[in-house]
């Protein structure tokens, strides 16, 4: 039996437009602290509007709709702000920064998110022991963020930042592409750690990543809106049988 | 003596100079006689006299340079220019009369306030001499001879004579001429064969009031085989109330020698910057400019390299961040002269704000000159809609047996860059700072570390409120 705990975020029919085109059409969704939902749904959905919506992305407009993160109206805060208060966008195309070292940029983002600034010799610990968990080379830390990486090494990159920033609100974009098996049982474990004491929301295609990453709930998206919510089942269902069936009934 | 300096310096006591009591100051403007009392005030020998005057001439006649940014030089009064200053004279200026802006950025960049009052041109700063001079007397037990120019000429006539405008005569360029006909100031080095220099040498701690005149001439002769790494600027904001900065640096490489030659330079934006650079590279020598152009009204400077002897290398790797009012015209020229020469031309500008950079360079090999390679890349970074960047490369090449290839792009920081900074905590002016960082390391990291933080923590301050 699970108790209901704090609620991290709530979404009262949200409506998002990118260019004047409406992508989200009244998404309603509620996600408590350690909750893990899985959002699923075809190429084109409105999965990856919903997460750079909630982080703030200039580019997608509310036109109507609430959302409310850790009781207080999301719309106050601007996107730092935002991850200064514990959310956290793992990119689905995180973009390169070339020329900054991966190292200076961790130090900085988790000196710019943290009310402490990070000290040296215990950053660099708290830094070895995350990499190690996720089986990422020293070598890392002096290339520059996201430049010339595969799309494994920028997905690894995405977890290492989420485990040093320690988030609330984890909004986790197809972090299972481009990662073979191994790297997505690693990766997975990190994500686990996290919602333990966030609440995640996990966007993907894929059953292969919510075995590792076991979902309370699951949520299929169809042209902008949750039109069928289950528990961890419901993720095998789609894979199984595909949408169409959720078109019928919608 | 602040502390700092005086932990610098330990005890070494005899570096230091007494302020020149001097009261002699030229009126305003220019004309023979000023350069004749010029080199007669510093006692010089005739043949400088002459070539000073020769130089006078040559600049009365020389027509202004028309490419640049001419409306910008032609707004240049020569006549309400002093062309010569004690520095005892500096003191004569109150610190109240250094702009608020200027102090609030020594403040930002954690300068102490002593050096803070030698920046804003209201103090002559005798600890960074002193230091300097401890630094050169390492350099002695080498050989090496370093001293400010004017000594160099008294100490070391015949070594002058020889080298002084064999790189850049003063019928050069009309600012050359002005340079050659006004000149005070700037280093004298000279690396005796098989010296190999290991530390940078700095023309001062952090600046050093002989070497930073308005007209200094620097002269550095790399004997064969020999080392060098000369580190001069300061990434501070040098504010002068004068107007007019035009220096000539001339570099000989003798055969199988090695120069390194870096400049971080941080003009008030008053200051017309107007630099003559050039080296020789004999056989099998490398001569390498790193060159940072930040602040001024407008800057024109085009570090050389004449390749002279087989096997010789050159290479250039500048930055310039032209702001509100600014035009950065700077680049690089490579003449290949001898076979098998090479070289890299590295330039990276960024505008913001209504800057414009313009990048200007020419790559010339000649008929006689076979397989030669050079590679030329430019990067620039528009940061607004309201800023503006040029390129103008040019290139003759005499001969198809030579291996040159030219890169350019101009970009704009993405949306995507920022939103995914932001996403990490980082405000809009961070994630600008961040970004602009990143697209100078390639420079900022063959500075000298204090250089480097430096000028990285100067243009974070740049960025702030550069977002509308």
């Amino acid at each position: 039996m699970r108790v209901v705990s704090e609620e991290i975020l709530r979404i009262e029919n949200l409506h998002v437009s990118v260019a004047g085109t409406p992508i989200l059409k009244g998404v309603n969704l509620v996600i408590h602290r350690g909750e893990i939902h899985a959002l699923m749904g075809r190429n084109g959905a409105g999965k990856s509007t919903l997460a750079n919506a909630l982080m703030g992305h200039p580019a997608y407009e509310i036109t109507e709709g609430k959302v409310f993160y850790k009781g207080e109206p999301l719309e106050d805060l601007d996107v730092f702000e935002r991850a200064r208060n514990g959310m956290f966008l793992s990119f689905q195309y995180p973009a390169s920064i070339p020329g900054v070292q991966v190292g200076t940029f961790l130090k900085k983002a988790v000196a710019s998110v943290r009310d402490e600034p990070p000290k040296g010799r215990a950053f660099r610990k708290e830094l070895t022991t995350a990499m190690e968990k996720l089986s990422m080379e020293k070598a890392v830390l002096s290339r520059y963020v996201n430049d010339g990486f595969s799309g494994g090494e920028k997905k690894r990159l995405e977890i290492l930042q989420m485990l040093l920033l320690q988030p609330q609100l984890a909004l986790l974009d197809e972090t299972d592409s481009g990662l073979d098996i191994d790297a997505l049982r690693i990766v997975s474990q990190g994500i686990n750690e996290i919602a333990v004491d966030a609440g995640c929301l996990v966007i993907t295609h894929y059953q292969r990543l919510l075995d590792l990453v076991k979902p309370h709930f699951v949520h299929a998206m169809i042209d902008g809106a949750i039109v069928h919510s289950g528990g961890a089942e419901l993720a095998h269902e789609l894979e199984a049988r595909g949408y169409d069936w959720l078109d019928v009934a919608a | 003596m602040s502390d700092e300096a005086q932990e610098l310096i330990g005890d070494y006591q005899y570096g230091f100079h007494d302020p020149e009591n001097s009261t002699i100051r030229f009126d305003k403007g220019l004309s023979e006689q000023v350069v004749r009392d010029i080199s007669e005030l510093k006692n010089e020998p005739e043949w400088m006299t002459e070539l000073r005057v020769k130089a006078y001439n040559h600049f009365m006649e020389r027509a202004m340079p028309e490419w640049g940014n001419c409306p910008m030089l032609e707004s240049i009064d020569f006549e309400s220019i002093t062309y010569f200053l004690r520095s005892s004279d500096q003191t004569e200026k109150s610190w109240d009369d250094v702009p608020a802006d200027i102090k609030n950025t020594f403040d930002r960049l954690g300068i102490p306030e002593a050096e803070q009052k030698w920046l804003g041109g209201v103090t002559a700063q005798y600890e960074s001499e002193a230091v300097y001079h401890s630094i050169r007397e390492d350099l002695e037990e080498q050989g090496v001879i370093f001293l400010d120019m004017d000594s160099g000429l008294k100490q070391y006539p015949e070594i002058v004579k020889k080298y002084f405008g064999s790189v850049i005569p003063h019928s050069d360029n009309k600012f050359a001429a002005l340079n050659t006909a006004v000149w005070s100031g700037g280093s004298f080095l000279y690396i005796p064969k098989g010296v190999s220099v290991e530390m940078p040498v700095q023309a001062y701690f952090r600046i050093n009031a002989k070497n930073m005149g308005q007209f200094e001439r620097t002269l550095i002769i790399a004997d064969e085989g020999s080392t060098i790494h000369y580190v001069e600027g300061c990434t501070a904001p040098s504010y002068s109330t004068d107007s007019l900065h035009s220096a000539v640096v001339e570099l000989i490489a003798l055969e199988g020698a090695s120069i390194r030659y870096s400049t971080v330079q941080n003009w008030s934006s008053n200051v017309y910057n107007l630099v003559t650079k050039r080296a020789h590279a004999y056989k099998n020598a490398v001569v390498e400019w790193v060159d940072g152009n930040i602040g001024s009204k407008l800057t024109m400077k085009y570090p050389s390299v004449m390749l002279l002897g087989e096997g010789a290398h050159a290479e250039v790797i500048s930055v310039a961040y032209a702001g509100k009012g600014q035009h950065q015209d700077t680049g690089a020229k490579v003449h290949h002269l001898a076979s098998n020469t090479t070289s890299n031309i590295l330039s990276k500008s960024i505008s913001k704000n209504g800057g414009r950079s313009s990048y200007r360079g020419l790559l010339q090999v000649t008929p006689r000159s076979k397989g030669c390679r050079s590679k030329v890349v430019c990067d620039a970074l528009i940061l607004d809609g309201t800023s503006r960047s040029d390129t103008y490369p040019t290139m003759e090449i005499g001969n198809p047996s030579s291996d040159l290839e030219h890169e350019a792009s101009v970009s704009k920081v993405s949306g995507d860059q920022l939103f995914y900074l932001m996403s990490r905590g980082f405000t809009e002016d961070e994630a600008m700072g961040l970004i602009v960082n990143g697209f100078f390391e390639p420079f900022t990291r063959e500075l000298p570390m204090e250089y480097a933080v430096e000028l990285n923590k100067l243009l974070e301050l740049e960025m702030e409120g550069s977002i509308g």
